[in-house]
């Protein structure tokens, strides 16, 4: 069942040099139960896709397509109808927990927050709600009574991920949920974040989908089913996540691939390669395929004209002239 | 606290000599108009012209000393001053009370819809405000409210706390001081209230880009609710603070606004004795305006360790 479908999805910022396209024509879905990994360099698009789905785009966005949610377009539902979807259907894992996190507030009310406003539970049992979520989470129930600041980083990020299921969302969508921790906590909150959700998809309504952002091709290779890889606002490439992290076919792929050592190949651990030059800036495109002038196998006619996002193998998308070909 | 005390011992010590370079004849003032012997004179100015230490010693064994009389009234000088403290309260608690009120509801408004009709309209007005002096603004007031002018009739008194002969201790005398202190205050009201008013709207603006305001959104609740329960809370914070802080300056209005009132309070007092000088009696005013502000500073900080759970731990 198809839980979450862009369909040819546009996002333009209005900014004082003109209209900026983040994202340019995406369309993608993420069936129920299933995560879909995004990859890509910052400023790719990944967070504005992400935040469009809950409308949360600020007013100088312009965004154009469809965004199904259970068959129902976000893009055209009225505000009240918004309201009632937001957390309850779908629920977001912001980056960078301290910010997103209310200073003054306790974390208890802020994780029940979206239980008041959405489910009928009595007040009695709020308490014990946010207390069962604590514990989901590896964190001990008293904890409801502190404090932001009181925590670690990973610690807040995990009340994040306790918020994000309060309501049992049928969608989580997680925006590099560990860039800010320390490799350690990075990799416990992630196995956390993965196995909470793996366990919900046992479900009748065919369980809890995710989408996982990050620019770490490597994490989105062990803990997705599916990968789609974004470069200036388009998907480059897209299939079962094993096969593009072993396998990846476009360049831009193998790029952000090898810029990660694997570890137990020691070819790679010596010899990590980054990709040279910066992703160009969205208002200033070049002109064919947007990689063009970084990718080390162009030739003349990726400078003319931009490659359509065709199969290349079962399961297996890719937007290179120099793919399948 | 420790910085308050020393505040306040550096405050004792100045007030001292600030009052010590002061040029004036305070016993030729004494004198004035009165059928002194000269001898007496004599005397006193000896009294007066002891070497500068003896003198700050006197003063620091009791800055409050109760048998310091006043050179122009001949009356103790803190005396005077607690009949004039409950005025001053008075017309400064209810002004401050309202214009926070009044301020922090408009930067609010202003603050959430930055670039809006009512912004634009409310800052622009707070602007005009903030950069009126009180004074002028109070003779505006007295003109148009009291004397009557531009056919509206003068309403409201033209000065002083109430009536002669009013018993203000009756309800009758206390709706008496209440309208003779709708002008003056109203005067303060408006002063202030565009300082607050600007404070919040900028502390508002500044959390509008906070991402926990987005993570609220994304929870579901209303714009109103994103405002009341996330936004105002943390935009609160340096307001309340800014608003104990400007004690200090509510001070100055006070002087003025009373004076242009004739309100028996504290300013007006300052003003008398500015007049003569009257070197006693102002030392001992300073002495507890400058109290009152280090108290409000420590309240300040108070509040802000009560409010901010960053700052309590």
């Amino acid at each position: 069942m198809t839980l979450l479908e862009f369909r040819d999805l546009r996002v333009d910022y209005a900014s004082s040099e003109g209209i900026v396209p983040a994202v340019r024509g995406v369309t993608i879905t993420v069936e129920a139960g299933e995560t879909l990994g995004i990859a890509g360099e910052s400023g790719c698009g990944k967070t504005t896709l992400a935040s469009a789905v809950l409308r949360l785009l600020p007013d100088s966005a312009q965004v154009r397509g469809e965004i199904l949610l259970d068959g129902v377009d976000i893009l055209t539902m009225k505000w009240g109808t918004l309201r009632a979807v937001r957390w309850s259907q779908a629920a977001i894992v912001f980056q960078g927990a301290l910010h997103a996190l209310n200073p003054v507030q306790r974390i208890g009310d802020q994780i029940a927050e979206p239980i008041r406003l959405h489910q009928s539970v009595p007040e009695k049992q709020i308490k014990s709600r946010v207390g069962e979520l604590l514990t989901q989470v590896g964190l001990p129930a008293s904890r409801a009574k502190s404090y932001p600041h009181q925590l670690s980083g990973g610690q807040r990020q995990r009340v994040m991920i306790a918020m994000a299921l309060a309501c049992k969302p049928a969608l989580i969508i997680a925006d590099e949920p560990t860039t800010a921790l320390d490799v350690m906590v990075q990799a416990q909150v992630l196995d956390l974040l993965t196995g909470l959700v793996r366990d919900a998809s046992t479900g009748p309504d065919g369980g809890m989908g995710m989408i996982l952002i990050s620019h770490d091709l490597g994490v989105l290779g062990t803990t997705c089913d599916r990968i789609a890889v974004m470069y200036a606002g388009q998907i480059v490439e897209s299939g079962p996540a094993l096969e593009i992290f072993d396998n990846p076919k476009h360049p831009y792929t193998r790029a952000l691939a090898a810029a990660f050592p694997r570890i137990g190949d020691p070819e790679a651990r010596y010899s990590p390669t980054g990709l040279p030059g910066d992703p160009p800036f969205p208002g200033d495109l070049p002109t064919g395929c947007a990689f063009h002038p970084r990718c080390p196998i162009a030739v003349d006619t990726c400078r003319q004209g931009a490659p359509e996002l065709v199969q290349v193998a079962p399961h297996r998308m890719a937007a290179c002239f120099k793919v399948g070909s | 606290m420790l910085r308050a005390f020393i505040t306040l011992a550096f405050v004792v010590i100045f007030n001292f000599f600030l009052f010590r370079m002061l040029p004036g004849d305070p016993i030729g003032l004494y004198a004035r108009g009165r059928n002194q012997d000269p001898e007496q004179l004599v005397e006193l100015r000896r009294a007066l012209n002891k070497p500068l230490l003896e003198q700050f010693l006197t003063y620091l064994r009791n800055p409050f000393d109760s048998t310091i009389d006043s050179t122009r009234f001949s009356r103790p000088v803190w005396e005077m001053i607690g009949e004039r403290l409950w005025p001053t309260l008075l017309l400064l608690g209810t002004a401050i009370l309202l214009a926070s009120i009044i301020g922090i509801w408009i930067g609010i408004r202003a603050g959430w819809k930055p670039g809006g009709r009512f912004d634009r309209l409310s800052t622009g007005s707070t602007l005009i405000l903030y950069s009126m002096p009180e004074f002028w603004l109070g003779m505006m007031l007295l003109i148009v409210f009291a004397a009557g002018a531009f056919g509206i009739p003068g309403m409201f008194p033209v000065g002083g706390i109430s009536t002669p002969g009013v018993d203000t201790s009756s309800p009758m005398g206390w709706l008496n001081v209440l309208w003779h202190l709708v002008l003056p205050c109203t005067t303060l009201v408006l002063i202030y209230l565009a300082d607050y008013a600007l404070v919040m709207r900028s502390s508002l603006i500044d959390e509008r880009k906070q991402e926990y305001l987005t993570l609220a959104r994304a929870k579901g609740l209303r714009d109103a609710m994103v405002r009341k329960r996330h936004a105002v809370p943390n935009a609160l914070l340096p307001t309340v603070t800014l608003i104990f802080l400007s004690l200090g300056f509510v001070v100055t209005g006070a002087i003025t606004v009373e004076t242009v009132f004739s309100w028996p309070g504290l300013g007006l007092l300052t003003y008398e004795a500015l007049r003569g000088p009257d070197i006693p009696l102002l030392q001992a005013i300073f002495l507890m305006f400058s109290i009152a502000v280090i108290v409000a500073n420590l309240i300040a900080e108070l509040l802000y360790v009560a409010f901010d759970p960053r700052v309590r731990s």
